[in-house]
């Protein structure tokens, strides 16, 4: 066992359900929320050339993507730290 | 120097880069052939995971998709990135901590089950085959295409040089191809997409140019938006919008959701997050991989946008009333060699005109968008040889790597974990490159004699991986209660609804495939997504009327969920 004890883990695990929650949520928002869902709605709005629904369903969304792994990595790292888990 | 003597003097110097590149980093032990000896940099790896992602299919036929179904082509621009998000943040890390070598591997032990293990290596190799027989196609499409042989005989020389790599390298030398080889596709894929771009918009990046006002030849704003161009021009033509596509709502959520928890559950992108260091790494690496996947999938509607509109302005002309046909430009003539272009004057007036509808005079084959695109910017030969040196790239990379899944399941998962447990690492190496051998071979033979359903068969690999692998895994990492009971329960159900739809609408009873008669209106390409959603049903139900899960086994899904500790893991 690498954590103190039982009461720490538990607070690490859920830590770590909260932040991959949040960031799936903006996942689930930019793809099927504004990329399909709201499409319709958002492409009444126009963005740099583009209809935004359709900017999000071509462009948007990927660059999400990327942002939201590399936010996923920095913060998980960070976590490791604080609760003294990373790797030697 | 002739577009033919380019072409294969650039084919020539790349094929010569990733058998150098194999020789000097072949494997020489089981870890080094699975999962190069799990050394590899994030970086790194992330750029392989990008080529074995990036099929011939996806070089050649994706922006072509795109261009043609606007709007609903977003159904696998999303599809595929995002599931690299449901990959990083679900499955990466975990099963690095976890530290074997497959996908089979985690399943049979963490539901502490050969049943479970035996479904898991069943997917496996199925979905492998799948796509590796549409891979060797596209190798021989590419090599006839632009060496002027015959397809059998490119399917051939594929097999040749996917065997030297694939059978002597394994993952090691597979990986640090797989490098040159990104390399070389998305070179040769900007490369025209950024000449177009300039041209048309005047930018030099293709996804701000999408967004741009169109220019004239002397460079002035025309003070019309591409994507408005293209919308008039659909609505002129009798084309659904190019913004707003033609497929409904339900069927585009679905057909995304089944291609990224698609994308998420299959094997040979799941095995490359075994090949880095450490747990940190597998997070990154996976961010990495979808940059430069994602450099790629953004141009490819930007290419599309811009090679519909230059299309059809070259057909119809400026005043959209058709062009002459004997003042077409040279493209179009060189292209009905082929067969990708034909042109049938139905009304006799000599020229050529593209509509939808029955006065359409144009068959114009998706693939042209990229392979013709050189020719219709105008670009020098070198262009030219150097999109074919992609293609192969992107067809080469994806082959190795499903090859390499094939031969680890059947020599790592049938034969050391179940049938012959006691056999060295040296002879489980000669049975991995055996194979590997024998996948060449056969998948050799799908490339030559194609079954008719390869385009089926793709909606089938997704829909598989999302309805069985994808839950089994997830549920494995994030719930420490499920049992093997719920666990094979549910890839069963989910396995089987998802099977049956795709095959009674796409063999059984083609006819019938159409809205009315889907499942709330859910395309077979989307119903991965469904059958997911019963694999998780199933699963927890069963889970509660059977067996609780040993404490070992608990102790263990603990144990990956941190990464202290994943150094031990890796020399077991």
């Amino acid at each position: 066992m690498s954590f103190k004890n039982d009461d720490k883990a538990k607070r690490y695990w859920n830590e770590n359900i909260k932040l991959v929650l949040s960031l799936l949520t903006i996942w689930a928002a930019v793809s099927f929320g504004c990329g399909i869902l709201l499409v319709d709605l958002l492409n009444e709005i126009h963005f740099m050339g583009f209809k935004l629904g359709f900017w999000f369903a071509q462009q948007g969304s990927m660059y999400v993507f990327v942002v939201l792994i590399f936010v996923y990595a920095a913060k998980a790292n960070a976590l490791d730290e604080k609760y003294d888990v990373h790797e030697d | 120097m002739e577009v033919q003597t380019l072409t294969y003097l650039i084919v020539g110097i790349t094929f010569a880069l990733y058998i150098g590149i194999a020789v000097w980093s072949r494997a020489g032990s089981t870890k080094e052939f699975y999962v190069a000896g799990g050394g590899v940099p994030p970086v790194m790896n992330g750029m392989a995971t990008a080529a074995d992602w990036m099929s011939a299919a996806s070089f050649i036929s994706l922006a072509g998709i795109v261009s043609f179904t606007g709007y609903d082509g977003s159904v696998y621009l999303m599809g595929w990135t995002g599931g690299y998000v449901l990959l990083a943040l679900l499955m990466a890390p975990y099963l690095r901590k976890f530290g074997k070598f497959t996908v089979p591997d985690f399943v049979g032990d963490r539901y502490y089950s050969q049943a479970a293990r035996t479904v898991a290596v069943v997917c496996a190799i199925f979905i492998s085959f799948t796509y590796i027989a549409g891979q060797m196609r596209g190798v021989g499409v590419v090599f006839s295409r632009f060496l002027e042989v015959d397809v059998d005989t490119g399917v051939y020389i594929g097999m040749a040089v996917v065997f030297f790599y694939a059978v002597l390298g394994g993952m090691k030398g597979i990986t640090y191809t797989q490098v040159a080889q990104y390399c070389v596709l998305i070179f040769a894929f900007m490369v025209p997409a950024i000449f177009l771009s300039v041209m048309m918009t005047g930018h030099i990046i293709p996804q701000l140019g999408f967004g741009s006002e169109l220019v004239d030849a002397a460079g002035n704003n025309s003070g019309v938006f591409l994507l408005d161009k293209l919308d008039g021009l659909s609505a002129q033509l009798g084309f659904a919008q190019y913004t707003e596509g033609s497929k409904s709502m339900i069927d585009v959520f679905f057909i995304t959701g089944a291609l990224m928890f698609g994308t998420a559950g299959l094997p040979h992108v799941i095995v490359r997050f075994f090949t880095v260091p450490r747990v940190k790494d597998a997070r990154s690496s996976a961010g990495w991989a979808l940059v430069f996947i994602a450099i790629m999938y953004t141009t490819i509607p930007a290419l599309a946008a811009f090679s519909r509109v230059n299309m059809i302005e070259t057909v119809n002309g400026p005043d959209g009333q058709g062009v002459e046909y004997a003042q077409a430009p040279s493209w179009i003539s060189s292209w009905e060699k082929t067969g990708l272009i034909e042109f049938d004057d139905k009304n006799g007036d000599g020229k050529m005109f593209y509509t939808n509808g029955e006065n359409n005079e144009m068959k114009i084959d998706r693939d042209i968008i990229v392979l013709a695109t050189p020719e219709i910017a105008s670009l020098p030969a070198w262009v030219i040889a150097l999109v074919a040196a992609g293609g192969l790239a992107a067809a080469l990379s994806t082959s190795a790597g499903l090859l390499l899944v094939i031969s680890t399941s059947v020599s790592h998962d049938l034969l050391k974990k179940n049938l012959m447990p006691d056999i060295s690492d040296k002879k489980e190496l000669m049975f991995a490159r055996t194979a590997a051998a024998v996948g060449i071979v056969i998948a050799g033979y799908f490339g030559i004699n194609p079954p008719g359903f390869v385009a089926a068969v793709v909606a089938f690999a997704f829909g598989l991986a999302a309805s069985s692998l994808f839950p089994a895994i997830t549920m494995g990492i994030f719930s420490k209660k499920m049992n093997k009971e719920g666990a094979i329960a549910g890839m069963l159900a989910g396995l089987t609804f998802t099977a049956a739809y795709i095959i009674y609408f796409k063999f059984v009873n083609p006819g019938a495939n159409t809205p009315e008669n889907w499942l709330f209106a859910i395309s077979p390409e989307g119903i991965g997504l469904f059958g997911m959603l019963i694999n998780f049903a199933a699963a927890i139900a069963v889970c509660k009327i059977t067996t609780a899960v040993p404490a070992s086994v608990q102790d263990m899904v603990e144990s990956i969920r941190f990464p202290k500790g994943s150094g031990e893991a890796r020399d077991h």
